[in-house]
C-alpha cells in the first residue's frame, strides 16, 4: 500500500504527509531510514507536504525531521495534529522580528 | 574515463560547453539598448542586459567585472561581442574574456553614438555567429563538465525527492571525476554544522564559517523582518516551517559528498569535485554567479513550482511535488514524485536526472529555454557611489 506520510529518521517527531490526509483518519507512513511502518490516527487535516506530529510534543519542546532540530513547539501539539508555523517557531534569528 | 558522456563542444582552452552561444554583453547599464539593437538585427546573437555597471567601487565593483568576465567566459559562450558606453571598461572586461582563446570583438559609444555602435558591432557579431556555426559537437566525458546546482520554491517535497535525487546525480558526477557546486549561503543555516563537517581540510572548514558568520551578520545588522522571506510564503505553502528544515532539506543536494573547494561569489572551481560557493538564494542571482564561475548546466530542484532560466546556462528543472508536476507541467523536465508514494528509489530518479542531463548538455532545450527564461541578474553588495 502507498504511505500517506515519510518520516526522514528514525529519531523524528514529525512525518511528512504525500498525499492529502483528513482529520480522524487511521494513516500509516514509512520511515525512510528504516523501512519500519508507522500508524496513528490523525487530528487534523494535513495538505500533501504538511507535518503530522508522530508523537505528544509539550510546548517549548524540540521538533525533529532528519533526525536534527528544526524548531521547537510553541504550545502543546498532540500526536496526529499539523505541525506548522502556527505552533512551531525557528530557533534561529531569534534576534530579529520574526 | 567515466561512462557518462555527452555531445559537446570543446573551447580553445580546453573547457567543455553545452551550447554555442555568440553574446553581446553589455559593461553598463547605458548600453543595454545598443546591445539589444545588435541582437535583434543579427540571428544567433545573445544579449546580456543588466541593471548595473557604473559607479560602483570597492567589493561591489570587483563582484560586478568578476561576473561580467566570468560570464563572458563561460564556456557555452563561444565568441563575445563586449559594448561599454566608455572604451576603459570595455577594454578590461573584453581582455579578460579573451583570456579564454574564444574571439572578443570590443566597442565603445562615447564619440560614435548607439547607432553607427550597432552598425559596427553589428558587422562583427555576424562574421562571429557564421564562424562559431561551422563549430562541431564531439564526444565529451563528463568528468570535463562543470555543474551547478540550487534549488527554488522548495516545500517539503524538495527535502523527500527532488533535492536527494540532484544529491545521487552530484555523486555520480564527482565519482566520474567531474566538477560540481552548490551554494545559497543563508539557506544553509540550521544545517551549516553539517556542511561545515564536509569541508575536507581544516582551512576549508573556517573559510566556509567565516563567510557563513558574515552572511548571517549582515542578516540579522539589517533588524529586518524575515517573515514571509525565509522560509519564503511559497515555502510554508508548501508545508515548511523553518529556516532550519528548509535547510536541512537544501543540503540534500550534496548527497553524502565531501567539499573540495570554497569559492567567492562568481569564482571558478581551481580543481575537480565539489565546491561552496558564497551566493545568495535567490535564484537569479545565484544561477548567475554559478554561470560566471564556468557551470555549463544547473540542476534546479523545486518543490511549489519556481520558472527561473539563465541566458548562458541550461536550468533543468525537477520536481517530486506531483501537484506542481501536473499544474506546472510546461517547466518541469523531469518529475521525480514516484519517489513520494515509494514507487521509485532515489538511485532510480538519479538514473532519470542523470539521462536528462546528459541529453541537456548534447543539446537538448530545457523547459525554461523554450520558454524564454533568461534571467540575468547581477549581485549587488550596496549602493553605487
Amino acid at each position: 500500500m502507498k504511505p500517506q506520510f515519510l518520516v526522514h529518521d528514525e529519531h523524528d517527531s514529525v512525518g511528512v504527509a504525500v498525499t492529502e490526509i483528513k482529520a480522524g483518519e487511521k494513516i500509516t507512513g514509512s520511515c525512510l531510514e528504516t523501512g519500519k511502518a508507522i500508524s496513528l490516527e490523525s487530528k487534523d487535516p494535513v495538505p500533501l507536504g504538511h507535518k503530522v506530529a508522530l508523537k505528544d510534543i509539550k510546548e517549548g519542546e524540540d521538533v525533529v525531521k532528519y533526525g536534527v532540530v528544526i524548531g521547537k513547539a510553541k504550545q502543546a501539539i498532540k500526536a496526529g495534529q499539523h505541525v506548522h508555523v502556527h505552533n512551531v517557531k525557528s530557533n534561529r534569528w531569534q534576534n530579529v522580528k520574526i | 574515463m567515466s561512462k557518462y558522456k555527452f555531445f559537446g563542444y570543446r573551447r580553445e582552452n580546453g573547457a567543455v560547453a553545452a551550447r554555442n552561444h555568440v553574446a553581446i554583453i553589455p559593461v553598463d547599464d547605458l548600453s543595454n539598448s545598443a546591445a539589444e539593437g545588435v541582437a535583434s538585427l543579427i540571428e544567433g546573437t545573445l544579449p546580456l542586459p543588466h541593471a548595473y555597471g557604473r559607479l560602483q567601487f570597492g567589493a561591489d565593483l570587483e563582484l560586478f567585472f568578476d561576473t561580467m568576465i566570468g560570464t563572458g567566459r563561460n564556456p557555452n559562450i563561444a565568441a563575445a561581442v563586449v559594448i561599454c558606453i566608455e572604451p576603459k571598461w570595455a577594454d578590461k572586461v573584453a581582455e579578460g574574456i579573451a583570456k579564454t582563446g574564444k574571439p572578443v570583438e570590443v566597442f565603445s559609444i562615447e564619440k560614435s553614438g548607439d547607432l553607427k555602435t550597432i552598425e559596427k558591432a553589428s558587422r562583427a557579431a555576424k562574421g562571429l555567429v557564421q564562424k562559431v556555426s561551422e563549430l562541431k559537437r564531439e564526444e565529451i566525458d563528463v568528468a570535463d563538465a562543470v555543474i551547478s546546482t540550487k534549488c527554488g520554491e522548495s516545500d517539503t517535497t524538495s527535502g523527500l525527492g527532488a533535492n536527494p535525487t540532484v544529491g545521487k546525480v552530484f555523486e555520480r558526477l564527482v565519482d566520474a571525476g567531474g566538477t560540481v557546486m552548490f551554494g545559497e549561503t543563508s539557506e544553509l543555516t540550521g544545517g551549516e554544522q553539517i556542511v561545515a563537517d564536509r569541508m575536507k581540510t581544516p582551512a576549508l572548514r573556517k573559510k566556509f564559517m567565516d563567510i557563513f558568520n558574515d552572511y548571517n551578520a549582515m542578516i540579522e545588522a539589517q533588524g529586518s523582518d524575515l517573515l514571509g522571506s525565509q522560509p519564503t510564503q511559497g515555502n510554508i505553502a508548501g508545508g515548511l516551517t523553518t529556516i532550519e528544515e528548509k535547510a536541512m532539506g537544501n543540503i540534500q543536494k550534496i548527497g553524502k559528498l565531501k567539499v573540495d573547494g570554497v569559492l567567492s561569489p562568481a569564482e571558478a572551481p581551481h580543481g575537480k569535485g565539489l565546491h561552496f560557493m558564497d551566493t545568495s538564494s535567490a535564484a537569479a542571482e545565484a544561477v548567475t554567479l554559478f554561470a560566471a564561475g564556468g557551470a555549463i548546466a544547473h540542476l534546479f530542484p523545486t518543490g511549489q513550482g519556481n520558472i527561473i532560466g539563465n541566458p548562458v546556462v541550461p536550468v533543468i528543472k525537477l520536481t517530486a511535488n506531483p501537484n506542481t508536476a501536473a499544474t506546472m507541467s510546461e517547466h518541469i523536465d523531469v518529475s521525480v514524485e514516484k519517489v513520494l508514494t515509494l514507487e521509485q528509489t532515489l538511485d532510480q530518479a538519479g538514473d532519470a536526472l542523470m539521462d536528462m542531463l546528459l541529453r541537456t548538455l548534447s543539446g537538448r532545450l530545457t523547459a525554461a529555454e523554450v520558454l524564454r527564461h533568461k534571467e540575468f541578474v547581477l549581485t549587488k553588495l550596496y549602493r553605487s557611489a
